[in-house]
């Protein structure tokens, strides 16, 4: 790209390149204000992980400037990470992040799918407008709202399910027992996010060219058959990259499901609730120590970078217009 | 839409029609639990206290009342505060991101622009690695003093590279390349060229990515929770949050000495300011999803 540009500007007259550079100049001033916000919300951030290699549990309150203030600070070496590593918590909120990850991603994919299929085979174009309506609806709602929703059913004091429901499953009260959240977290994160998938599968399979089904029926392919041969195998590429790219940020928690529904997750719920993003705030604002709450979103931004690299590589494999870069 | 419903009516044919009931009931089912709980939620704002102390809640109270509605209203100073917060920050946030963003998808768009490579990396890099929590609160919060301001609840969302993507992709399907040639001959400048020529003509894409946006400041809770400790720049998501939390530590030490158990936020009132919150979107969702699906369907499989 860079050298067909120069190849171009270099062959015509000095006129010409001035007003290419001119064009080039005013283009660099158009990506400026996004230029500005990117180093300062983004870049700059990135070196503040050296904090990760200090003991700094909070900013002085002597010091005038929080640079120096980090600067001035001991170096530490590895010792956020070991106690981070040593610590049997950690084991349990890294695996509460990859497995609720995985089995969103599973339940998730095949839920949508289906339901997309179902819908795509329903002659009633009005209900099924209306179904798709409806099941968007969720993924528009913030998760501070989901956790009302959430709270309505399960409140110890007034919730519709709360007594009978819960003692006949042997449970004290929903917010105080970890054994009910796998499920109502799996269950909330499905609620609120199928819909959204749905719709994208449902974009792909009203894609496919119609006269395939034609020659599948007149062949005396069933609608089942059909659904196997035609309808699947043109989902195949979507499904594949939103797999892979899912399974990209599989140590990635979606921070408001986790810490919103659960109310905070009370002591009692943490074992089932905490996962790494609840982690890193809570050591940030709750136990406020600072290097150790760098030293794991550090940690989670490099699997989390490791992991995107390799399903992009395959993603480039299977599908090399997909691919993210 | 019509072309594609008429010729999945053609292939239909081949479905039983118990099976065609049971893929009805089946998605039906969801589709209500979709919408069921925003119902309940509508039902209890609108039970009597005393009803909710008796029975809980209920999807058939036995008595209804407006009293959590007049109650919110009374909030006074801190609900219209709180409301004031979002529409301002909705508003202001939503225009400057757009504006950001479309400068910046403008200049990405740009084949012959000799730097797109280098702004492109610069800009998506960011989607792949960052510098975490905890060093982001503290650039935000101790180097560009964003704490107890508006700034804080809406400058850390101004650029979202995938809506850099979403409009980018836009422009690609809807601008042929030979208009932006024909206007720099005739010698439209770059801005004149993006706002005469290229906007009108991707306005279905900047509706999706300011609706985006739109919607991701207004739910927005979590860059409160981070940087704003006074009242006055409390948004509506997080006087919900806040709510939710006094009546935790009020439920916990109620029956203690010191306990205030007067100013406890009562559950239909909490419920009432969680109806408030959702209704701007009921009433955007029509919008929403005509603009959205198109825009999440480029951005999904291109990003």
């Amino acid at each position: 790209m860079a050298t067909h540009v120069a190849a171009s500007s270099g062959g015509k007259s000095t006129g010409m390149a001035s007003t290419d550079l001119k064009k080039n100049l005013i283009l660099c001033s158009m990506t400026l204000p996004g230029l500005i916000w990117l180093i300062l919300i983004r870049y700059l951030p990135m070196f503040g992980i050296i904090v990760s290699f200090k003991d700094f549990k909070l900013p002085s309150p002597r010091a005038t400037n929080i640079i120096s203030d980090i600067f001035s600070r001991e170096w530490v070496g590895l010792d956020n990470f070991g106690q981070l590593f040593s610590s049997p918590t950690t084991w349990q909120f890294m695996k509460n992040t990859i497995v609720y990850n995985a089995i969103f991603i599973v339940l998730g994919l095949v839920l949508a799918v289906a339901f997309a299929i179902l819908i795509s085979e329903l002659t009633t174009k009005f209900l099924a407008k209306t179904y798709q309506t409806l099941m968007f609806f969720p993924y528009f709602l913030s998760w501070v709202v989901v956790s009302y929703f959430v709270w309505a059913f399960l409140s110890p004091t007034a919730g519709l399910w709360r007594d009978g429901f819960v003692n006949s499953l042997g449970m004290s009260a929903w917010y105080n027992d970890a054994k009910p959240w796998p499920f109502i977290l799996v269950i909330a994160n499905l609620w609120k996010n199928t819909g959204y998938s749905c719709i994208l599968y449902l974009a792909a399979i009203t894609g496919i060219d119609t006269s395939q089904y034609e020659a599948a029926r007149i062949d005396g392919a069933n609608k089942w058959q059909q659904i196997w041969h035609i309808t699947l195998p043109h989902l195949r590429t979507i499904i594949i990259i939103l797999f892979i790219m899912n399974v990209g940020r599989i140590f990635n928690a979606d921070f408001g499901l986790f810490y919103q529904v659960p109310r905070g997750g009370a002591g009692a719920l943490t074992k089932a609730t905490e996962v790494v993003d609840t982690y890193v705030y809570k050591m940030l604002k709750d136990t406020i120590n600072i290097g150790v709450s760098t030293a794991v979103g550090f940690f989670q931004n490099i699997v989390g970078f490791v992991c995107i690299m390799v399903a992009n590589t395959i993603v480039r494999k299977v599908d090399p217009d997909s691919a993210m870069f | 839409m019509e072309e594609k419903q008429k010729p999945s009516k053609n292939r239909l044919t081949s479905v039983s029609l118990g099976t065609e009931v049971i893929f009805h009931i089946i998605i039906a089912a969801f589709s209500l639990a979709c919408i069921i709980p925003f119902i309940f939620v509508v039902i209890i704002s609108f039970t009597s206290e005393d009803a909710i102390k008796a029975n809980g809640y209920s999807f058939f109270p036995e008595a209804w009342s407006v009293k959590a509605y007049t109650t919110v209203f009374d909030l006074g100073k801190t609900l219209w505060m709180a409301l004031g917060t979002s529409v301002f920050i909705t508003v202001l946030g939503t225009i400057l991101a757009m504006v950001v963003t479309l400068l910046y998808s403008y200049a990405l768009f740009r084949r012959d622009f000799k730097y797109r490579n280098v702004f492109t990396f610069i800009c998506f890099f960011t989607m792949i690695f960052g510098g975490g929590l905890a060093p982001t609160y503290i650039v935000c919060k101790n180097i560009l003093g964003m704490h107890n301001n508006y700034w804080a609840l809406f400058i850390p969302m101004l650029l979202n590279p995938f809506n850099v993507i979403i409009m980018r992709t836009f422009f690609q399907s809807s601008v042929p390349e030979a208009l932006i040639e024909s206007a720099s001959i005739d010698g439209s400048g770059e801005y004149r060229t993006l706002v005469q020529i290229v906007i009108p003509v991707s306005l279905p894409g900047i509706a999706t990515v300011s609706l985006l946006n739109m919607l991701a400041i207004w739910n927005e809770w979590f860059l409160a929770q981070l940087y704003i400790d006074d009242v006055e720049h409390v948004p509506l998501q997080y006087l919900l949050v806040k709510m939710q939390k006094t009546a935790e530590y009020m439920a916990r030490n109620s029956g203690k000495p010191g306990a205030v158990t007067a100013s406890m936020p009562t559950e239909s009132l909490r419920m009432a300011l969680c109806v408030i919150i959702v209704i701007p979107i009921a009433f955007a969702y029509p919008f929403f999803q005509r603009y959205i699906i198109a825009g999440l369907t480029v951005g999904a499989v291109k990003g």
